[in-house]
């Protein structure tokens, strides 16, 4: 078993390739289809050409603040090929890898980036972009606990980052989650900085995991670059989960190469060194060697791959750039199940306004 | 049909919606074993299980937090804050998350939750166990606000809270509790949300008022029914969405209008009913709309604490001066 093999609290840390891809833990490699290895593979390439050009998008002024996932691919995809279709998703708001994988259409994530709400409507079991740090862990609780209850096998997958395991919400989910069992399993996403505060500020934990152990339940740190660390460990966690045993802290030690957001500089707190070394561990070069090893993949394809992504990006942003700006109708009609009457003569009245200031 | 206590009223509905839906699901700190501080849910736990009626931490942001998820993933949620004045590490569950979910997802995940809290003082209670904050709900849009006054209104309310598709506070006067019985139907019925009643017809003066201190307003205006004037008494029973037709029509009749709450003075639901007088009624108006409330202080300890909850003396002082203004 995984997780009782590697303790947080003696630093140790999971992992199955190393940063050239070759098998170091012949034990715990999974044993994962090739479909699903192209398909983890393929995901965490678009997720960073989306990550890349949105980046340019922002630059050039037409797109507005997003935060890129750049770097974190690997922590991202290598869990959500372990789930289930059923499963449910609890982003953060850095997890634009793990939507693709559920199955979220680019597009929804560009135009919620973009600024309108159409873009958090999901047909997958995705919760939307969740801003508030740390408060989407007791949504996962309420989910995994609402699996149970009804009776069916879904687990929730949430993530966090390093700096929301400092917030109270994330206690209180994580000790929730706990006492009922609930089928859980939160993902720390320890990517270094909560903007520019370091990881060391945020605990004097010396891991992340380790915060498991007062909950009662298993917590492990996983090299987060390495997606088939996180695919093995989500793996048991998940199936723990569905056997009734309740909730698991991953700790995926990685690093978000690109800024916090786009309105955030990176080198005022460090180090270009400190990322060139980083990026030697970068999860989609890792896992780019280790299918090509087995054979599954070439430079031919991969070129190819890119080339078709670019183009598919560049169309899905113009798509998303020529999508209706919200109507009065749909800036009021959501904010009730059912509109009271007073929101609709707010409305009435604002657009009375605006046929008024239209005649004069 | 019996005669029950308002606790009573909303016991029985709890029982009825959970009967009725198996997605409803009842827990909070104490709620599930014990039934609750003030035993409100007692006996649920026994008859739905402990899957269904739960006792939790105490986590007030993982029991409201937990209720987003739950509603999101298909429960009905109708979790119990023990005291209102708790509710805060709660709050940002509700403001940024709970209010907005629905219209963050463009209506793909709908909020049925109701958060029900015992409110208000007159019970001789510790800091932080007498408050009224409906109006740092009533702000929230996206969110209801339920205060019945009677366990009629109690039992309907809360059945429509229940089965409403927003979210809802409900907020339950713990002075009247058990202070007084009423005739409350056996079986299942609603009282819809967003619709005030007239309590008592009258020409001469509007008052408006909800929970605890409907009573008070009503003894007032009993202690009033020599002079030559008559009141309309209106309980507000959803302070959001506010049902502003009913208030207007009556002010358009009465020309006079006083309202009466417990909270706090400034930004109160009275800043905003007299808001809407203004907006509505301004013509009809032949007095000063006016409100009687508490003052713009921390509510005081027990022994102090008669200094700021208003009674029927001051409401019936006010209402008088009000209605004989010339």
């Amino acid at each position: 078993m995984i997780l009782d093999s590697y303790d947080p609290l003696k630093q140790e840390m999971f992992n199955v390739i190393d940063d050239n891809g070759k098998v170091v833990n012949k034990d715990y490699e999974p044993d994962i289809d090739n479909e699903t290895l192209i398909n983890m593979y393929k995901t965490m390439q678009l997720a960073r050409i989306a990550d890349v050009k949105a980046l340019q998008y922002q630059r050039q002024g037409r797109m507005l603040t997003f935060a890129p996932v750049k770097g974190q691919e690997g922590a991202q995809v290598g869990p959500m090929a372990a789930a289930e279709d059923d499963d449910w998703l609890v982003p953060s708001f850095r997890e634009m890898a793990a939507m693709l994988y559920k199955g979220v259409p680019l597009k929804q994530l560009y135009l919620y980036w973009y600024g309108n709400e159409q873009g958090s409507k999901f047909e997958q079991n995705v919760m939307p972009v969740n801003v508030p740090i740390g408060s989407q862990i007791n949504h996962a609780a309420g989910i995994a606990m609402a699996s149970s209850i009804r009776g069916k096998n879904q687990v929730a997958i949430s993530f966090i980052g390093d700096g929301g395991t400092s917030h109270g919400e994330f206690h209180e989910g994580m000790n929730f989650a706990g006492v009922y069992d609930a089928p859980m399993v939160t993902i720390i996403q320890n990517n270094q900085y909560a903007i520019s505060t370091p990881r060391q500020m945020q605990s004097k934990s010396e891991t992340l995991a380790q915060k498991a152990i007062s909950y009662g339940i298993p917590g492990i740190q996983v090299d987060g670059n390495d997606p088939l660390a996180m695919y093995a460990a989500t793996k048991e966690a998940l199936n723990r989960a569905r056997a009734g045993k309740g909730p698991t802290l991953i700790e995926a030690v990685t690093y978000r190469q690109g800024p916090h957001t786009t309105s955030d500089d990176p080198s005022i707190y460090r180090s270009e060194e400190e990322v060139k070394n980083w990026q030697k561990k970068d999860p989609i070069s890792r896992f780019r060697k280790y299918i090509s090893n087995k054979k599954l993949w070439n430079k031919e394809k991969d070129e190819a791959l890119q080339d078709e992504y670019k183009d598919f990006v560049k169309e899905t942003f113009k798509a998303v750039e020529k999508y209706p700006t919200p109507t009065v109708d749909e800036v009021f009609d959501y904010t009730y199940a059912e509109m009271p009457k007073t929101i609709k003569a707010q409305k009435e009245a604002y657009k009375a306004y605006l046929k008024e200031r239209e005649g004069e | 049909m019996a005669e029950k206590t308002l606790l009573k009223a909303i016991n029985e509905a709890l029982s009825q919606e959970m009967e009725r839906d198996d997605s409803v699901v009842v827990y909070g700190e104490d709620a599930g074993y014990e039934g609750g501080v003030f035993r409100v849910t007692a006996g649920l736990q026994e008859r739905f299980g402990k899957q269904r009626v739960f006792d939790t931490p105490i986590a007030e942001a993982a029991i409201l937090g937990s209720a987003v998820g739950m509603a999101a993933n298909g429960l009905r949620p109708v979790p119990e804050i023990q005291f209102s004045g708790f509710m805060f590490p709660g709050y940002n569950q509700i403001a940024v998350h709970m209010a907005r979910m629905h219209n963050r997802s463009r209506g793909k995940y709908k909020m049925p939750i109701t958060i029900r809290m015992p409110y208000g003082g007159g019970v001789r209670a510790l800091e932080h166990h007498s408050e009224s904050l409906e109006t740092l709900f009533a702000h929230l849009p996206g969110l209801k606000v339920v205060i019945p006054s009677t366990p009629y209104d109690a039992k309907g309310l809360l059945t429509s809270a229940i089965r409403d598709d927003d979210p809802v506070v409900f907020m339950e006067g713990k002075r009247i509790y058990r202070a007084f019985k009423q005739e409350v139907p056996d079986d299942a019925y609603t009282v819809p949300l967003g619709k005030a009643n007239i309590v008592q017809k009258g020409k001469d003066i509007t008052v408006v008022a909800w929970g605890p201190i409907l009573h008070e307003a009503k003894k007032a205006i009993d202690s009033l029914k020599d002079e030559d004037f008559s009141v309309e008494l209106i309980d507000l029973r959803t302070i959001s969405p506010i049902d502003t037709d009913t208030i207007i029509e009556s002010v358009k009749k009465t020309g006079r209008f006083l309202v009466a709450h417990e909270a706090v003075k400034t930004l109160g639901i009275g800043s905003e009913l007299i808001s809407r007088v203004n907006e509505e009624a301004f013509f009809h108006l032949e007095a000063q709309p006016t409100r009687v409330s508490g003052h713009d202080i921390t509510v005081p300890l027990p022994r102090g604490e008669h200094h700021h909850i208003i009674d029927s003396g001051r409401i019936a002082h006010e209402i008088k001066r009000v209605a004989t203004f010339e």
